[in-house]
């Protein structure tokens, strides 16, 4: 059991645990998790858009939407979106994985966002060629919470 | 689908916080394939149909279809119960200690608030129906007299936000005018669903104010009177807030 | 005997051939981040679901890794092409043995 989780865990690429010091990832941080992303190759703009608010009230469930250009063909589809963040603890949020089968690569998903920062969109297509594109967004907090800030 | 709309005269001021949220988070309310809180319904829903105690008793072994019997309940607490002002949390305990013979769940447990969303949401919709009378009418007063009351380090009362300031910004967010028509709720900042002691404790601890304990008298009459300031506004429960 | 929690699937029932169709899954989940401390100050840990994939008649159509960013309750809304009736099938695993499974049908005219 314990082999196949490390399989899995390195399958799917995760990051190693951030020490306990590490409060925010740096925009230096998410470039690399991006460069682990997409290698040696050229990374275009266009082809994929993000929908994000501008001013969030609370970071801890934000909605967040993906939309991309792409006729999803046999031989021209999307394989991947990942979305990346500039300042939370771990640069990678969530990967989705698309198949000609999928109708769009369109998809919606709620995401945990620690602070003000840039979100990114990097879209793999099936011919190998990557585009990115980006949102940033304000996050606020809501007043009278329980903590002690 | 239901819509809170703006207030529609002059007459009656009042707005729910729903008209301050953004789309997405509207969206998150109204539909219950996005809301994050009917996980606690459908909890609710298995918890209705638990038989429990020595009796073997489930709250549909007296109440039968919670459609039918819960309908309109939300909308009428707190109220007094045998001389005793109780919230719908306490009632639920009440009916588990007398009837089923089994021990209170603790304020905020996942069963009892999933019990309180199912309960809640038989009355979606319904407006709130509290009702006074000369037996309520001192734990109004209390309840009126806790939020206009400065508490806290910062010296604030409920009123100075939520009724002199509503509308206006604090740290970038516009102040809500504090109508508990959504509870219990999915707050975002819990990642989870809450009840409205619960917020009215984080208010508390937001003005550096020792907060009411659970269940507490003090809770229960300020929860009476929010109640009452916004009888007839329509239930959303279960609602989504920031 | 893994741990699980309930899912919710919102999809249409019926379908013309062809046709792009939108589903959405919700997952009761915390997504323990790894990152949050007791009010003690220690450490939670970890304990986030990993994967979902959705199948359509044993072909696996969608599949999306989930980081700890991802909110609790995760929940994603996405397309499938309305092929052949038959079935949907979805999972969802993560930390600690979590696995959560879901199924719904489609007739396809």
């Amino acid at each position: 059991m314990k082999n196949q989780r490390r399989q899995l865990l390195k399958a799917i690429g995760i990051v190693g645990l951030v020490p306990l010091q590490q409060a925010h990832a740096t925009p230096e941080e998410a470039a690399s998790a991006i460069n682990r992303i997409v290698g040696t190759n050229a990374v275009k703009e266009g082809r994929v858009q993000l929908e994000l608010a501008s001013l969030i009230e609370n970071g801890n469930l934000v909605t967040i939407k993906v939309s991309t250009d792409s006729p999803m063909s046999q031989s021209d589809y999307v394989k991947a979106i990942h979305l990346v963040a500039e300042r939370n603890p771990l640069p990678n949020i969530l990967s989705a994985y698309f198949t000609p089968q999928s109708g769009t690569a369109n998809f919606t998903t709620r995401i945990r966002l620690a602070d003000t920062q840039r979100v990114w969109a990097i879209a793999q297509m099936s011919d190998g060629s990557f585009y990115q594109t980006y949102a940033d967004t304000l996050i606020t907090s809501s007043a009278c919470s329980e903590g002690f800030i | 689908m239901l819509l809170y709309a703006a207030p529609s005269s002059a007459a009656d001021p009042r707005q729910s916080g729903y008209q301050l949220m953004s789309a997405e988070n509207k969206a998150m309310q109204d539909d219950p394939s996005l809301n994050p809180a009917t996980f606690a319904i459908l909890d609710g829903q298995s918890a209705w149909q638990e038989k429990l105690g020595s009796s073997n008793q489930a709250c549909a072994s007296c109440h039968g279809d919670a459609a039918k019997s819960m309908q309109g309940v939300a909308t009428r607490y707190p109220q007094l119960v045998d001389g005793k002002l109780m919230n719908l949390e306490g009632r639920i305990n009440q009916c588990r200690a007398e009837k089923q013979k089994v021990k209170p769940l603790p304020y905020e447990s996942k069963e009892l608030l999933s019990l309180l969303a199912y309960i809640s949401v038989q009355s979606k919709g319904m407006p709130i129906q509290i009702k006074a009378n000369p037996a309520t009418q001192p734990y109004l007063e209390a309840g009126k007299r806790h939020f206009n009351q400065r508490i806290g380090q910062l010296n604030l009362s409920c009123k100075q936000c939520h009724e002199e300031r509503a509308g206006e910004k604090l740290a970038g967010i516009p102040i809500p005018q504090a109508h508990p028509t959504a509870y219990p709720i999915y707050r975002i900042e819990w990642q989870s669903v809450g009840s409205l002691q619960r917020r009215l404790r984080n208010c508390m601890i937001g003005v550096r104010a020792e907060p009411y304990a659970y269940g507490s008298k003090e809770l229960t009459e300020l929860e009476l009177f929010l109640m009452m300031r916004a009888n007839g506004m329509p239930l959303e429960a279960p609602g989504v807030r920031p | 005997m893994s741990k699980t929690s309930r899912t919710l699937i919102t999809m249409p029932k019926t379908a013309r051939k062809g046709e792009i169709i939108e589903i959405k899954a919700i997952v009761q989940h915390d997504m323990e981040t790894g990152f949050r401390h007791t009010e003690q100050g220690k450490l939670i840990p970890r304990d986030i679901i990993r994967v979902f994939t959705c199948q359509f008649n044993g072909v696996e159509v969608f599949k999306a890794d989930f980081f700890p960013a991802v909110g609790a309750n995760p929940l994603l809304i996405f397309t499938v092409i309305a092929t052949t009736s038959g079935t949907l099938q979805f999972s969802w695993a993560g930390d600690d043995g979590y696995l959560a499974t879901n199924q719904s049908q489609i007739t396809v005219t």
